[in-house]
C-alpha cells in the first residue's frame, strides 16, 4: 500500500475517536470560551456579551487569589509528599524480606479504592467527637483531648493532604518499583565494588533510571491535584471559613450554586490555562531529563 | 546489597511492617465500622473491635424491597456497572482502530497527542456546555448520556495503552496475513487482536476503574435512581442524615469491593499497564 | 451520528412505550426530598406508600439528598427533560425559584379550606410576590433543647429565658465539672450556621436587609455574631460546633455530652424516645431564648414546602401527591418528627400525646418565627455570611470586619 493511502486509512481509523472527542470535548470547550465573555445564567437568560469583564472581575477578586493559593498549596505539598513517600516505599519493596510479595500486592488497595469512598472513610476517621484518629491518639497518650481536625484552618488542609497522599503514594511507589527493577544488577554490583556509599549509589546509579517514570507520575499527579474536587467536596466542602476551597470548588459554586454560567466559565478557563502552563513546563522538563539519560 | 547486617535486616522488616500498617489500618477500620453496632462507634473510649459482629447493614443496603433505601442503593450500584461497562466497551471500540492507526502510521500520531492533552482540561471547564448539550439531547439523568461523557475520559487512556500493545506486535506477521488475502478487519480478528488480548484486557480494566471512580460529572448530570451512580450515592449518604456511621462504612465497603477485587486479582496486568505508559513514554 | 442517535432514541422510546402500555397506564412521578432533619426517610417512604396504595395508577420515585445538595439538584434537574415533578424547597428559595421559573405558581389550586386551615406562618414559606409556589409541608424552627438531668445536677431550676442566662447556666455546669463544653451548635460552613445566626438576630432585634441593602453589619446582626463568638471563645460551647451539622449536634446531645443544644423539632422525639439515645426521658425543650428588653423568645423560620417544577409533565398528579403529603390526616399521623401545618392539629390529643412539652414550646416558637432575607440572590448572601461567621469564630477577623466584608460580597 502506498504512503498516502496508508495515511488516508489511518485517518479513517482515527475518525471515530476524533469525532467523539471533538463533539464531547472540543465543542463544549469552544462554547465555554464563548460563555466566558457573556453574563449568561445557568437557567433562564442566554446572556449578553460583556467583553473581558468576567476575566477582570475574576482575576482581581480576592476569592480567586485566595483559592489559587489554597489550590497551589494542596497540589505542591501533596504531590511532593507522594513522590518522596512513593520512592521510599519503592526502595523498601525492592529489598528482599519475608512477605515482600504480599506487601506489594497490598499497595494496589488504596489506589483501587474509589476517591469518594476514600474521602468518606477519612472524614469518619477525622470526626471530632467519635473519630478513630482522636481515639487512637488519646489512647496512646499523644493527645490530651479530642480535637477538630477538619474544623480548624490550621489542620483542615493538612488533613485533606494526608488523606489524598494515603491514596496516591502507593501508585507512585508501584511505578518507581517497576523502574527500580529495570536497574541492571551488574551495574549495582559494580558500584558496590567501587565503594560508593548508599546515597551516592542512589544518586548516580538508581535515580537516573527513576527519573523518567517519576517525571510522568509527577506530571499526572500535579494535574490531578490542581483539578481536585471530589475529596474536598466530600470532606469539607471548602470549609472552615473557605480555607480548603480549591479552584474547582470555586468554579462549581460560581457556575452551579450561584448559577452565573458566564463568570464560572471564565474562571474555569483560567484554571485550564494554569494547568496547561504547568503541563507544558513539565513536558519541557521531561524532554530535558530524557535527553540527559541517553 | 549482598552484605546485609542483621541490624539492616531488622530495620527493613520494621519499615515493611510500618508500611503494611499504614496501608491496611484505614481499610480494616472501614470494614470494622461496617460490622460494629452503632453504639460501639460512638463509645468513648472507642472500642476497636465489636462486642457482637453485626452484618445486618449489608442486608439493609442490598435489600430489594421496593421503595426502600436498599433499593435505591442497589439501583445506583447497577447504574455504576452499566455506565462503567458501556463506557469501557465504547472506549475499546474507539481505541482499537485509532491505536492501530497510530502504531502503524506514526505520521498521524500528533492527533493522538492532542486527544491525550484533553486530560489536562478540568471537568469544570466543560461542565456547563455539556450540561446544556446533554439537556438538549434529552440525555441528562441518563446512563447513556453519562457513559458518553465518560467515554472521552477513558478513550485517550485506552488508546494510549493499546498503541503500546500494538507497537510490540511485529508488522511482518500482519503483512503475511494480508498477503494471503485477508482484509484489514480479518487480519485484526485473526492475528492482531488475539496477540493484543492481554493489553486489551488491561486497558478495559483501567477504563472500568476510571469510570467507576468518577464523581464530578455524575454529581452534575444525574439526579435520581434512573442514573445516579454509586459515588454520588455514597457522597449523599455521607453528607446527609445517616446517624449510623456503620451504614456509611458499609456503603463504602460495597463500592470499594469490585475495584479492590479487580486490583488484587489482576495486579500484575494493572501494574504493567501503569508502568508501560511511564517507562516507555 | 446524530441521526443514528436519534433513531436509537426513537427505538428506545418505542420499546419503552410498548412495555408501558402493556403493563398498565400509569404515571410516574419523581420527587426530591432531603435526608436531613424533619421527617425521616422511612417516614417519607411510608407516606408515599400510603399515597400509591390509594392511587394505584401513580408511581412515585423518591430521591433523597442531603440538605446541602437540595438546591443545586433542583436547579440542575431543570435542564433534563424528565427531571423531578415534585421538589422539596426551603423557605429561602421561592424568590429565586420564582424569578428563574423553576417552580410553577399554584395559587389557583389552593382551596379555601387549605387557606383557612393552615397556620398563617406556614404560608409565608411558599409565597413570593403575592403568589404561592407550593404547599408548606414542614413547619419548623430551632428550639433550645436541654438535658434535664445535667441541669438538675447543676442546681438549675428553670431553663434559660434569655441568651445571657444560657451563658450563665452553661458556665455553672462547666464550673461544676459536669461537662467541659455544655452547649452544642451547628456552625459548620453551611446553611445550618445561618439558621443559628438568624435565631440570634431575631433575639437581638436585628435586620438582614433594609431597602434591599445589607443591614446585618450593625445593630442586632452584629450583636448576634458577637454573642456566638463570645460563647465560642469562653469555652462554654463545644468547639467542634464549627464543623457540626444538625445531625452531629443530635449525636452529641443524645450521647449526653451537651447540656444545651439548638436544633430542629425532629430532635425531640429522637433524643427523648429513640433507641440509640442515652438521654431518653431526660430531654427538655423550650423556645430559643430572648434578649432582655428586646424579645421574649427567638426563632428562625426553617419551614419547607413542596412544589411542582416547571418541567413536570404531570402537574395534576403531582399536585394530588402534594395535597396528600400535606394533608392533615397524614401530618397528624407522622407528627413525631415534624409538627403539622394545620392549626387545629395542635388541639388534637392524638398529635399532642407524649410531646406536650414540644407542643408548648412550638406554640411560642412558631409564632415568633423570623425569616431569613427574601432575595433571588439568597445563595450568595448566605455563602458570604457563612464565611463571616466562621472567620469570626476562628478569630481570623473581628465580627465587625467580617460582617462588613460579607455585606460587600453578598452581591446585593
Amino acid at each position: 500500500m502506498s504512503g498516502t493511502s496508508m495515511t488516508t486509512r489511518a485517518w479513517l481509523l482515527m475518525l471515530p475517536l476524533l469525532a467523539v472527542m471533538i463533539a464531547v470535548i472540543g465543542w463544549p470547550l469552544i462554547d465555554t470560551i464563548h460563555l466566558s465573555f457573556t453574563d449568561a445564567k445557568l437557567v433562564g437568560t442566554a446572556g449578553n456579551f460583556v467583553g473581558i469583564d468576567n476575566y477582570v472581575k475574576t482575576i482581581t477578586g480576592s476569592n480567586f487569589q485566595r483559592t489559587l493559593v489554597t489550590t497551589a498549596k494542596f497540589a505542591i505539598i501533596s504531590v511532593f509528599a507522594e513522590m518522596v513517600l512513593g520512592v521510599l516505599a519503592a526502595l523498601l519493596l525492592n529489598q528482599e524480606f519475608r512477605g515482600r510479595t504480599m506487601l506489594r500486592g497490598l499497595m494496589i488497595l488504596p489506589w483501587a479504592l474509589p476517591t469518594v469512598v476514600n474521602a468518606t472513610l477519612w472524614r469518619l476517621i477525622y470526626n471530632p467527637e467519635y473519630g478513630a484518629l482522636n481515639a487512637a491518639l488519646t489512647q496512646i497518650g499523644l493527645l490530651d483531648a479530642y480535637r477538630s481536625w477538619l474544623g480548624e484552618p490550621g489542620t483542615a488542609l493538612a488533613s485533606l493532604i494526608i488523606a489524598d497522599c494515603w491514596k496516591n503514594f502507593p501508585l507512585v511507589a508501584l511505578i518507581a518499583l517497576a523502574a527500580l527493577q529495570a536497574v541492571p544488577r551488574d551495574i549495582q554490583a559494580a558500584s558496590l565494588v567501587d565503594g560508593a556509599g548508599p546515597f551516592a549509589r542512589f544518586r548516580f546509579v538508581t535515580l537516573p533510571y527513576l527519573a523518567g517514570p517519576l517525571m510522568v507520575a509527577l506530571v499526572l499527579r500535579t494535574i490531578e491535584a490542581f483539578k481536585v474536587f471530589d475529596i474536598i467536596w466530600v470532606m469539607t466542602r471548602g470549609g472552615p471559613a473557605n480555607s480548603t476551597r480549591t479552584l474547582s470548588i470555586l468554579v462549581y459554586q460560581e457556575a452551579f450554586s450561584f448559577q452565573r454560567a458566564g463568570s464560572g466559565a471564565s474562571l474555569a478557563l483560567i484554571v485550564t490555562l494554569l494547568v496547561a502552563v504547568l503541563a507544558a513546563a513539565y513536558a519541557a522538563l521531561v524532554r530535558k531529563t530524557a535527553g540527559s539519560n541517553t | 546489597m549482598e552484605r546485609k547486617s542483621p541490624l539492616f535486616s531488622i530495620f527493613i522488616h520494621a519499615c515493611a511492617l510500618l508500611l503494611a500498617v499504614v496501608i491496611l489500618a484505614p481499610l480494616v477500620w472501614l470494614f470494622v465500622m461496617s460490622i460494629s453496632p452503632a453504639a460501639d462507634l460512638t463509645a468513648k473510649p472507642l472500642s476497636w473491635w465489636p462486642q457482637t459482629v453485626d452484618f445486618s447493614r449489608y442486608a439493609v443496603l442490598l435489600s430489594s424491597v421496593e421503595n426502600s433505601a436498599g433499593a435505591a442503593f442497589v439501583a445506583s450500584l447497577i447504574n455504576s456497572i452499566v455506565v462503567a461497562g458501556v463506557a469501557t466497551l465504547a472506549a475499546l471500540a474507539l481505541a482499537i482502530p485509532a491505536a492501530w492507526a497510530v502504531s502503524r502510521t506514526p505520521s498521524v500520531g500528533w492527533s493522538l497527542y492532542m486527544v491525550i492533552a484533553t486530560y489536562m482540561l478540568p471537568p469544570v471547564a466543560l461542565a456547563v456546555p455539556l450540561y446544556f448539550g446533554l439537556s438538549h439531547l434529552g440525555l441528562l439523568n441518563n446512563v447513556f448520556g453519562l457513559a458518553l461523557v465518560y467515554l472521552t475520559i477513558l478513550a485517550p487512556f485506552t488508546t494510549w495503552l493499546m498503541k503500546s500493545g500494538f507497537d510490540s506486535i511485529p508488522r511482518e506477521i500482519e503483512a503475511a496475513a494480508m498477503i494471503d488475502g485477508a482484509g484489514l478487519f480479518a487480519t485484526w480478528r485473526i492475528i492482531t487482536l488475539p496477540l493484543a488480548a492481554p493489553v486489551m484486557a488491561t486497558s478495559a480494566l483501567f477504563a472500568f476503574l476510571l469510570a467507576w471512580d468518577e464523581f464530578f460529572y455524575a454529581l452534575l448530570f444525574t439526579s435520581d435512581l434512573r442514573a445516579k451512580t454509586l459515588t454520588v450515592a455514597i457522597a449523599d449518604l455521607a453528607g446527609g442524615r445517616v446517624s449510623d456511621y456503620g451504614l456509611i462504612a458499609t456503603a463504602g465497603v460495597l463500592a470499594a469491593l469490585p475495584p479492590v477485587v479487580i486490583g488484587l486479582v489482576m495486579q500484575r496486568a494493572l501494574i504493567s499497564g501503569l508502568t508501560s505508559g511511564g517507562v516507555k513514554g | 451520528m446524530l441521526k443514528s442517535k436519534r433513531n436509537a432514541l426513537l427505538g428506545a422510546t418505542l420499546v419503552g412505550a410498548f412495555f408501558a402500555t402493556n403493563a398498565y397506564a400509569e404515571t410516574t412521578l419523581n420527587a426530591l426530598f432531603m435526608a436531613q432533619a424533619a421527617y425521616s426517610e422511612a417516614d417519607v417512604r411510608a407516606m408515599t406508600d400510603a399515597f400509591t396504595k390509594a392511587n394505584p395508577d401513580v408511581k412515585v420515585n423518591l430521591e433523597f439528598v442531603p440538605y446541602e445538595g437540595l438546591h443545586d439538584k433542583t436547579v440542575l434537574a431543570q435542564g433534563s427533560g424528565g427531571g423531578y415533578d415534585v421538589v422539596l424547597f426551603d423557605v429561602i428559595w421561592p424568590a429565586e425559584y420564582a424569578s428563574n421559573k423553576v417552580l410553577v405558581d399554584v395559587s389557583s389550586r389552593i382551596t379555601e379550606d387549605m387557606k383557612k386551615g393552615v397556620l398563617p406562618g406556614a404560608w409565608t414559606t411558599v409565597q413570593y410576590d403575592g403568589a404561592s409556589y407550593g404547599m408548606p409541608w414542614i413547619l419548623d424552627t430551632k428550639y433550645l433543647f436541654y438535658n434535664k438531668e445535667i441541669l438538675e445536677k447543676a442546681g438549675i431550676k428553670t431553663p434559660p429565658k434569655t441568651w445571657d442566662e444560657l451563658t450563665e447556666q452553661a458556665k455553672a455546669i462547666k464550673d461544676k465539672g459536669l461537662l467541659a463544653t455544655p452547649i452544642a451548635w451547628s456552625w459548620s460552613q453551611a446553611e445550618a450556621a445561618i439558621c443559628d445566626y438568624t435565631t440570634l438576630v431575631s433575639a437581638y432585634g436585628g435586620d438582614f436587609l433594609k431597602d434591599g441593602k445589607p443591614d446585618f453589619q450593625t445593630g442586632g446582626g452584629l450583636d448576634a455574631l458577637k454573642y456566638m463568638v463570645s460563647s465560642y471563645t469562653s469555652g462554654i460551647s463545644n468547639p467542634n460546633s464549627k464543623e457540626f451539622l444538625e445531625e452531629d449536634v443530635r449525636k452529641v446531645f443524645e450521647n449526653g455530652e451537651a447540656a444545651f443544644a439548638l436544633n430542629w423539632t425532629y430532635m425531640y422525639n429522637l433524643a427523648n424516645a429513640g433507641k440509640d439515645s442515652k438521654v431518653a426521658g431526660k430531654v427538655g425543650v423550650v423556645p430559643a431564648p430572648g434578649v432582655a428588653g428586646k424579645s421574649e423568645v427567638s426563632a428562625v423560620n426553617g419551614s419547607m414546602g413542596l412544589g411542582i417544577t416547571a418541567v413536570s409533565k404531570h402537574p395534576d398528579e403531582a399536585w394530588s401527591y402534594i395535597t396528600f403529603m400535606t394533608s392533615q390526616a397524614v401530618q397528624n399521623q407522622y407528627a413525631k418528627l415534624s409538627l403539622p401545618i394545620w392549626a387545629s392539629s395542635y388541639e388534637d390529643p392524638a398529635v399532642t400525646a407524649g410531646q406536650e412539652e414540644l407542643i408548648g414550646a412550638a406554640k411560642l416558637g412558631l409564632a415568633a418565627m423570623y425569616p431569613r432575607p427574601t432575595t433571588p440572590k439568597y445563595q450568595e448572601l448566605s455563602v458570604a455570611l457563612q464565611q463571616a461567621i466562621q472567620e469570626s469564630l476562628l478569630g481570623q477577623s473581628s465580627p465587625e470586619d467580617a460582617l462588613k466584608a460579607a455585606a460587600e460580597n453578598s452581591g446585593l
